[in-house]
């Protein structure tokens, strides 16, 4: 007589979402095996200081690596193990090294990855440096010495931050955009605009407004030609132009992979009893805005999704009935350029209108996002001692249809 | 449990204010303050503050 094999999740991706769920998952009295795959070499670490403190000073591993609950040891870690392809009727998981692994449950955890630009425009064959893994902080770190000049592809959160840091080294700084400010579909042209004058009295130079039609040259002589006819020329190229969710391995199950994976409010991809999503590739509905699903690729997404998707596995794996209270986070991140501390709560880039409701954007202020004259976000310019309470009034106002907003 | 910050490393994100609003705070001037212990039914929001710490300054003792 032989004892039945340990059922299995095998959880593909092994950054922040990764181990939360890996945690979650273990601490919620999972008694099987846990897979972690990890394309990664090393152990999950943080990346907001990537384009902040650790571009700056240089990054550490051993600084940045997330301490890990004592749970998450009992998981096996695969490194350096891609998964290519799933079969979520089979449950089973293709690696990129041929190898199959079979499942009982499944987290999808991939995230997202650095887009670059496209190749028609980009006929440096990918040089450049994008800013998402340690290894491309250390390698863009180790070019921006004083007096090197740096051009910036994007200007969103990333492009600008590193415009900042960049500036802070001592560098000659130029950001290229399509938008007309910084950071203009998240937070709109008020903040983008009043965040572009502060990097403008910090001496960084702006193009904006323009597409970039070509990109050539090689490091120490780029050449970076608009569409208007200018060329900008720089020694250090970055190519900030977003990201792009990491979903492709499970093509072929019928899923909506239009952006990241679908799934519904219990985090299951599709309505999959048995396999979940978490983190920035998640693109899930939450009943706090509306019943549109969104990807959120914020810093708090990863540990309160793995959460949820941890107790929908575990329940849907035992045959119970998932969590029926609806899952409602409230989204925020923020945002560190020279000495402002930008916090946004909420999902300002869902509203039609903004409106000042504290301070003055030239210094610190409390801009309140509205759609169809609801708040459905707030962003503080500084203030940090206040975010605590607008936080909390947003959420008051989103969970209260009849609310209104009282600084 | 005792709740110990390497203020050194923080960073006045408050994002341990919001998960532990008992036990976190932020001053007039914008930096942390926190309670030194705290009662074992604040444990799971502690926790949870520690995890939601960009930086990892939270150590949670006993």
């Amino acid at each position: 007589m032989s004892t039945p094999p340990a059922r299995r999740i095998v959880v593909v991706g092994g950054s922040l979402g990764g181990l939360r769920v890996t945690e979650a998952l273990l601490a919620g009295g999972w008694d099987g095996e846990v897979v972690v795959l990890s394309d990664e070499p090393h152990v999950p670490y943080t990346r907001p200081p990537l384009s902040k403190a650790a571009l700056a000073d240089g990054p550490d591993l051993a600084t940045l690596a997330f301490k890990q609950r004592p749970e998450a040891a009992r998981a096996t870690w695969r490194f350096g193990s891609r998964a290519v392809a799933a079969d979520l009727a089979a449950r089973t998981v293709t690696l990129a090294d041929g190898g199959t692994l079979a499942y009982d449950g499944l987290v999808a955890a991939t995230g997202v990855r650095a887009r670059r630009l496209p190749a028609h425009i980009d006929r440096t064959s990918g040089a450049g440096h994008v800013v998402r893994t340690i290894e491309d902080c250390r390698a863009l770190h180790a070019e921006l010495r004083p007096g090197a000049r740096v051009v910036v592809i994007g200007a969103g959160f990333i492009g600008c931050e590193v415009a900042a840091t960049a500036t802070g080294l001592g560098c000659h700084v130029t950001v290229v955009a399509v938008d007309e400010s910084p950071m203009l579909v998240p937070l709109g042209r008020a903040v983008g605009d009043a965040v572009r004058a502060r990097h403008e009295r910090a001496g960084v130079a702006f193009r904006l407004g323009v597409p970039v039609a070509s990109v050539s040259g090689t490091r120490g002589a780029y050449s970076v030609a608009l569409s208007d006819g200018t060329v900008v020329d720089g020694d250090v190229l970055v190519q900030c132009v977003g990201s792009a969710p990491c979903a492709e391995w499970l093509e072929g199950n019928g899923l909506d992979l239009t952006d990241g994976v679908a799934t519904d409010n219990h985090l299951r991809l599709g309505s999959n009893a048995g396999a979940v999503a978490v983190g920035d590739v998640a693109r899930f509905p939450n009943p706090l805005f509306d019943d549109v699903p969104r990807r959120i690729e914020h810093w708090q997404t990863p540990l309160e999704t793995a959460r949820r998707a941890a107790a929908t596995l575990l329940a849907d794996l035992a045959g119970a009935g998932a969590d029926p209270a609806p899952f409602t986070p409230l989204p925020s991140f923020w945002s560190d350029q020279y000495d402002l501390r930008l916090q946004s709560f909420g999902v300002p880039g869902i509203a039609d209108r903004t409106e000042i409701l504290e301070g003055d954007l030239d210094d610190q202020a409390v801009v309140g996002y509205l759609r169809d004259d609801r708040l459905v976000g707030a962003v503080l310019l500084g203030l940090p001692r206040r975010a605590a309470a607008v936080r909390k009034q947003l959420l008051a106002t989103l969970s209260d249809p009849a609310a209104t907003y009282a600084a | 449990m005792r709740i110990n910050v390497d203020l050194a490393l923080c960073q006045n994100y408050g994002q341990c204010v919001f998960a532990a609003p008992d036990v976190f705070d932020l001053d007039d001037a914008g930096e942390l303050v926190h309670q030194a212990s705290a009662d074992e039914s604040a444990r799971a929001d502690v926790e949870a503050a520690a995890m939601a710490c960009p930086v990892q300054a939270i150590t949670i003792e006993g």
